[in-house]
């Protein structure tokens, strides 16, 4: 027995020698290979990191930050990542979102000198306050539901009132104005949210390496708070294919601080001010983020710009007759042109690695000649107003300005035309009449059917949805201005939706025109044949629609007088005391009786002191006083108010006086 | 009318205290109106003596928080677009655009977005029906209108950096671009200074817009039709063949330097949203030498509408406390200078000095220099609101409802000290850029302060509770008298009628009295309107209108006498007790709406108007007192009656203050037009309150 028991240990030990050492032989040459196997299915998240600079015509600088983190679909770390936000991960997984963009912006873009067609303006150039959109992995039915919680949701993360966009009066469901085809896209703006350090700083928790290395160690508050035009932006793009993407933009339009009285200076050469990262931002670039797959600094010249620049015949190196950059680029990239005569603008590439703590980057750009040029023309400009005055009524007017038509159609012929989509949502207390849309080209007014060629609109409900207004114009190519009138009415809003002060007015957000005829792209080829991959430049190549967002709209209400219900209260009881003393009073009153009894009364009447006298002296006489005395007649009315009365009142009035300024000073 | 009182019924007597309150009222009509009379003219004088401290209302505005930005630097700036100004008018007498152009490029230097404003300047038409509506759509622009009839304004806007472009704040200089002088290059000078530096400002929050207008024909009128332009554009014109680089190429001489000029550029009406406050600057010389720079404050718009106090407040905080200038605002010279008042001053200084010794709490502190410099302020003040004509082109930004206000600088030396004239620059550059810095503090609209208000100094104000009080007194008497005459003719017809039995036609005979004051009023309408046709009769002089004013409508009278009272049988039944009870009701209501559209109106029109339908009663049918007393009554009344007629009334006040040489028949008809142009609606009220209510006096002063 023990015998067997010897062997079979023995046997079980060899086993398990055997097997260890199978395992470590198969561990050693079975799992890489299957390891690489998972490699080549799953793709590891990538984080990139890009900051373009431009110098704006109107002296100003542009600054547009991109970061982008891609996290290919993984079932193997199901809901672990690398770099991904958790909490942007966890929004896309249960609100089963296709696409979303959220922005937050404070000042106005200039589409007409800072670009009002280029492709970098059109993907940045946002209306004023927090505009968001998103598309769905979900049934129609439960979008609006979604869409709700998902308001909640981003209004936690990023500390602003997103969630004012969960009531349905304040989002609303385009078709094909907003986005060409689109069936469950909600959009809402809300024109009034202010944006500031508290936005930036859960966006910029988002990051890798948040604002503590890379370029986002630029992004000094002061001085990013100081520009002219702030916009930072999400954008979310997730498929079962190709996972999640998630986009972060911030564009910013700066001054180069200038000394104060040196107007005179260059208002006379106008020459550009010269700048560099450091003088912008007031801090230094001091390496990549370690977690970036890519790091780099990009510096544009536009196309009108370096069209200049070719007239002064020098060429594109860093250093040349026209301006000097203060560190040498990477690489040069110029457009492809697509057209002969068009233009192409240049591109200087900077690599961030190649910085460090003791050698911080600083890319500058020194201007040697007085340059003057423009950016980028819109086909179209549009512009939206109100008109009328008062608090009752008023209309919207859109007008459209063409600027640079023929540059954008080839064909100049009579029978061309350019299509413009107005998108537009109007808040419920405006109630727009859409039968008295008037449109107006060149000075004569038109016949709808002439210019409209496509109209959705759904007029709004009252408290319940906003009026929505998608409209596709056709005009024709030499078309100088037109103008499109819409008439609305104020309404009231109901008490507890007045905000609590005496208030500036109402805000309509901005309309959206698109050019669905335009569009904007842009493909850099890079000089020394190097390979340019960049996260950025990508998308400039897809073709970008042109497009614009017009002024936001202050309409100001009839504001009730807040103190009234004060005033309604004391009026209503007034009035009602009145009415039921008197009703009370006639209808317990018996005429005969009263007749009598005031016979009666008057046959009695007497002073007050005499009464009393009388009174007393029944009382001290132990004799109830005598009730009839119809000797006296009707006294007259002078005995009413004769001089008793008169004496009466003095002698109120002396006493009072006495009191008032002898016993209360005293 | 105490008879009355014996033969009312006990049961009457012992009604409810209200109802016996008012029968006393209206028994004792004679005593009650004449003291109320008393009191409300008491009240109306002693009103300078209410006025209360202003305080500055909104806490947001914070005018004179933040240290002003404006240096000796600005002031150059200033300095050197009038000597270019300058320079330009030796080149190009003639022409008036060099300024607009010059304007324009300045604009363009600091940044700002430009264009200009074509406009027409509108002829003087009546247009009867449209006072109360600010949208008149006037003649469209043609093509071939030359730039000679029309103006050109140029416009900038500064959009604030970091703003959402909602709001606006608008400075306005007017200039007259034909004969441009050295006070209103300064004024151009000063706007641009403070242009230049708000551009720069990074605290901006609303977009500003400087209105450069062109001031040839009237700069109201170049304000007006920017701001219709603004608010009420007409699309179906074309505005674009109306070119105003024509007005700018035709005498040009600079073409070379003017190849910037891209016509559509220029041309396109650009706007900033709602406009939330406006500032009319202007540089006046004054030959006066005095210790310090003065500014005169201009806030009464068309019917008596004033801009928010607060606006006001900030203006006059930052000038009298910051820039130590001297603050005014418009007062009436003749009432500095009489006696009368300078008396009353004194009595009540000695009054209150008297209350003051009763009891040391009493705080009357009347002095009398201070109350004739309020006496004064408030009669002006009060006089510009009745007229209910502007007082300047802040007047055309009250019909949008945007609070505005004209600030007139003047400097202490004269123009050719070029120290003073520096000092006066900056001083006034940082006024302005304080009050434009106030209002953008602001979040709401201005609504914190009052509207309805009387200035009585820059810095003390009545406002409404306390000013509707001497209104009420005055026109309290007119229902109780109404009511007393009323009640003594029932009275009279019932103890008549008591043998008979009542037919129902004597208690509805005031209808007959209603209809002829009906009748009067609907005479009134017309002749109202009777102006528009004899306007359109080309070349006359107002002379000769005025007579074919008068004689039509003592022709529409006749006529509608013949028409209407032909059944003289009735209008004998006619009492005019009655009569005037049912004329004095009109007369009331006529002056309570008055009361709340133009307060200042039917103020002052209540003192001419109370007392007339008070004292008027038959020639013939006066009361039974002896001979003399009934002709000094007589000839008071007939007086009244004479002084009261709005034409007469005109020609005394004009007599009184200009010498009676001056006066002429036309002199009505140019007050019509006067007022009628500026939309008042105190053409209103003369052709349908007061003249009826005259005409009514008369008919019952004449009375059988």
């Amino acid at each position: 027995m023990a015998e067997l028991r010897r062997r079979f240990s023995t046997f079980v030990s060899v086993f398990i020698i055997f097997f260890f050492f199978f395992f470590v032989f198969f561990s050693a040459i079975v799992l890489p290979t299957l390891a690489s196997v998972g490699d080549l299915v799953e793709l590891e998240e990538e984080f990139t990191e890009e900051l373009l600079l431009k110098p704006l015509p109107d002296r100003k600088v542009l600054a547009h930050f991109h970061f982008e983190i891609l996290a290919p679909p993984s079932p193997v770390n199901g809901r672990h990542h690398h770099l991904f936000p958790k909490a942007i991960a966890q929004l896309v997984h249960k609100f089963q979102i296709r696409e979303l963009e959220l922005s937050f912006t404070q000042g106005r873009w200039n589409y007409e000198r800072w670009g009002g067609s280029d492709p970098l303006s059109m993907a940045n150039a946002k209306p004023p306050g927090v505009e968001l959109w998103a598309t769905f992995h979900r049934p129609e039915s439960e979008i609006d539901h979604t869409w709700k919680n998902l308001t909640h949701a981003l209004s936690g993360l990023f500390c602003s009132s997103i969630n004012f966009l969960e009531s349905s009066t304040a989002f609303s469901a385009p078709h094909w104005g907003f986005q060409p085809n689109s069936s469950v896209l909600r959009y809402g703006a809300l024109p009034r949210e202010a944006v500031c350090t508290e936005n930036l700083t859960p966006w910029l928790k988002l990051l890798p390496c948040r604002d503590r290395a890379g370029v986002a160690l630029l992004l000094n508050r002061p001085s990013i708070y100081r520009g002219h035009y702030h916009s930072q932006k999400l954008r979310l793009i997730s498929s079962k294919l190709t996972g999640v993407k998630l986009e972060q933009t911030l564009t910013i339009v700066l001054h180069p601080s200038v000394e104060r009285y040196g107007l005179d200076s260059f208002s006379d050469g106008s020459t550009q001010p010269s700048w560099s990262l450091n003088s912008l931002f007031k801090q230094q670039l001091m390496g990549k983020c370690a977690l970036a797959k890519d790091s780099r600094v990009l510096f544009e010249l536009e196309h009108d710009l370096a069209s200049q620049i070719d007239e002064t015949e020098s060429d594109y190196t860093w250093r040349n007759a026209a301006f000097e950059l203060s560190t040498m680029p990477d690489r040069v990239a110029r457009v492809m042109k697509s057209l002969p005569n068009q233009d192409s603008s240049v591109l200087y590439g900077f690599e961030v690695s190649k910085s460090s703590d003791s050698m911080p980057m600083d890319v500058g750009i020194k201007w040697k000649l007085p340059l003057i040029w423009s950016s980028s023309h819109a086909p179209v400009y549009a512009s939206r107003f109100l008109m009328g005055s008062g608090n009752e009524r008023g209309s919207i007017a859109i007008t459209f300005q063409s600027s640079h038509l023929d540059e954008w159609l080839s064909t100049g012929s009579d029978g061309c035309a350019v299509h413009a989509v107005v998108f537009q949502v109007v808040p419920w207390y405006v109630k727009v009449y859409y039968h008295t849309l008037n449109i107006f080209m060149d000075g004569k007014r038109q016949t709808i059917s002439d210019v409209v060629k496509r109209m959705k609109i759904s007029p709004s409900e009252d408290k319940l949805s906003p009026g929505t207004m998608e409209l596709m114009l056709e005009f024709p190519c030499d078309m100088q201005s037109a103008t499109l009138t819409l008439d609305f009415d104020k309404g009231f809003l109901h008490v507890d939706e007045y905000p609590p002060d005496a208030n500036q007015g109402f805000d309509i957000p901005s309309a959206l025109i698109t050019y669905p005829d335009c569009y904007s792209s842009r493909s850099y080829q890079t000089v020394d044949t190097s390979h340019f991959k960049s996260s950025l430049l990508p998308k400039f190549k897809e073709g970008n629609l042109v497009q614009s967002y017009t002024e936001v709209l202050l309409v100001p209400l009839t504001t009730p007088d807040f103190s009234m219900p004060y005033n309604v209260i004391t009026f209503t009881c007034t009035i009602l005391a009145l009415y039921f003393g008197s009703m009370l009073n006639v209808l317990r009153r018996r005429v005969g009786e009263e007749e009598r009894l005031s016979k009666s009364k008057a046959s009695e009447r007497r002073g007050l002191i005499p009464l009393l006298l009388l009174k007393l002296s029944s009382k001290l006489r132990g004799k109830r006083p005598e009730t009839m005395q119809h000797s006296s007649p009707l006294p007259s009315s002078s005995s009413f108010f004769g001089p008793k009365l008169f004496i009466k009142v003095v002698l109120v009035a002396v006493l009072a006086i006495f009191w008032n300024y002898y016993l209360k000073d005293s | 009318m105490a008879s009355l009182d014996e033969e009312k019924p006990p049961a009457a007597r012992k009604s409810r205290l209200i109802f016996r309150l008012f029968s006393f009222l209206v028994s004792h009509s004679n005593v009650v109106s004449v003291a109320c009379l008393i009191a409300g003219c008491i009240v109306l004088l002693l009103l300078p003596v209410l006025a209360k401290n202003t305080y500055i209302s909104e806490n947001a505005l914070m005018p004179g928080a933040a240290k002003s930005m404006f240096s000796n630097q600005d002031v150059l700036e200033a300095n050197k677009l009038v000597r270019d100004i300058y320079d330009q008018r030796s080149v190009e007498p003639k022409s008036g655009t060099y300024i607009a152009r010059l304007i324009r490029k300045r604009m363009e230097k600091v940044g700002a977005e430009v264009y200009h404003h074509k406009f027409k300047y509108d002829n003087i038409q009546f247009h009867p029906l449209s006072f109360f509506s600010s949208t008149t759509h006037s003649a469209i622009l043609q093509n071939s209108s030359g730039c000679v009839s029309s103006g050109v304004n140029s416009i900038g806007i500064i959009r604030a950096p970091r703003g959402d472009g909602k709001e606006a704040i608008i400075l306005v200089t007017p200039y007259n671009s034909e004969d441009i002088k050295l006070n209103d290059a300064l004024s151009l000078g000063l706007a641009y200074a403070v242009f230049s530096l708000i551009s720069r400002a990074v605290w901006l929050a609303k977009d500003i817009v400087w209105l450069a207008a062109d001031s040839r024909h009237g700069e109201y009128a170049a304000v007006a039709s920017w701001l219709k332009d603004y608010h009420n554009p007409v699309f179906s014109s074309d505005p674009w063949g109306s070119g105003i680089g024509s007005c700018f190429e035709t005498n040009n001489l600079h073409k070379k330097n003017d190849s910037l000029f891209d016509e559509v550029a220029h041309n396109v009406f650009r706007r900033a949203g709602t406009m939330s406050a406006a500032l009319v600057l202007k540089v006046m010389e004054k030959n006066e030498r005095r210790e310090r720079d003065r500014l005169d404050l201009l806030a009464e718009a068309s019917n008596g509408q004033m801009p928010n106090l607060d606006l006001i407040n900030i203006v006059h905080f930052l000038a009298a406390h910051r820039q130590g200038l001297d603050v005014n605002v418009g007062s009436f010279n003749f009432i500095l200078k009489s006696a009368l008042i300078k008396n009353l001053g004194k009595v009540l200084q000695a009054l209150s000095k008297l209350a003051q010794s009763l009891n040391p709490t009493w705080k009357f502190g009347v002095n009398s220099g201070d109350f004739v410099e309020g006496t004064s302020t408030l009669a002006s003040s009060m006089y510009y609101q009745a007229l209910g004509v502007p007082t300047g082109s802040h007047g055309a930004f009250r019909d949008f409802q945007i609070d505005a206000i004209t600030m007139e600088l003047s400097p202490r030396t004269s123009f050719n000290n070029e120290n003073g004239i520096s000092s006066f620059l900056l001083r006034g550059g940082r006024l302005i850029e304080g009050v434009v810095r106030s209002v953008n503090n602001l979040l709401e609209k201005f609504h914190q302060s009052f509207f309805l208000y009387f200035l009585t100094a820059p810095d003390k104000f009545i406002s409404v509770g306390v000013y509707m009080i001497a209104f009420a007194l005055l026109a309290a008497p007119l229902p109780i008298v109404a009511a007393a005459l009323f009640s003594s003719t029932s009275k009279a017809t019932v103890s008549r009628n008591s043998d008979k039995k009542v037919s129902s036609s004597e208690s509805w005979k005031w209808l007959y009295s209603a209809k002829v004051v009906f009748i009067v009023h609907l005479w009134g309408l017309m002749i109202s309107l009777l102006p528009y046709p004899i306007s359109r009769v080309p070349q006359t002089t107002s002379t000769n209108n005025m007579l074919a004013w008068i004689v039509l409508s003592l022709f529409s009278l006749l006529v509608l006498h013949l028409l209407m009272g032909s059944s003289r049988s009735h209008s004998e039944h006619c009492n005019w007790e009655l009569l005037k009870s049912v004329s004095i009701t009109a007369a009331s209501v006529g002056l309570c709406l008055m009361s709340i559209i133009n307060f200042s109106t039917a103020q002052i029109g209540a003192m001419l108007l109370v007392p007339l339908c008070l004292v008027v009663r038959p020639l013939n049918k006066q009361p039974q007192i002896s001979l003399f007393p009934k002709a000094v009554y007589g000839i008071f009344s007939l007086l009244l009656v004479m002084a009261t007629f709005p034409p007469v009334t005109l020609m005394i006040l004009k007599g009184f203050f200009h010498g009676f040489s001056s006066v002429s028949m036309g002199d009505f008809w140019e007050f019509a037009e006067f007022l009628w142009v500026w939309n008042s609606a105190t053409y209103l009220y003369l052709m349908l309150v007061h003249l009826p209510c005259w005409v009514l006096c008369v008919h019952i002063l004449l009375h059988p």
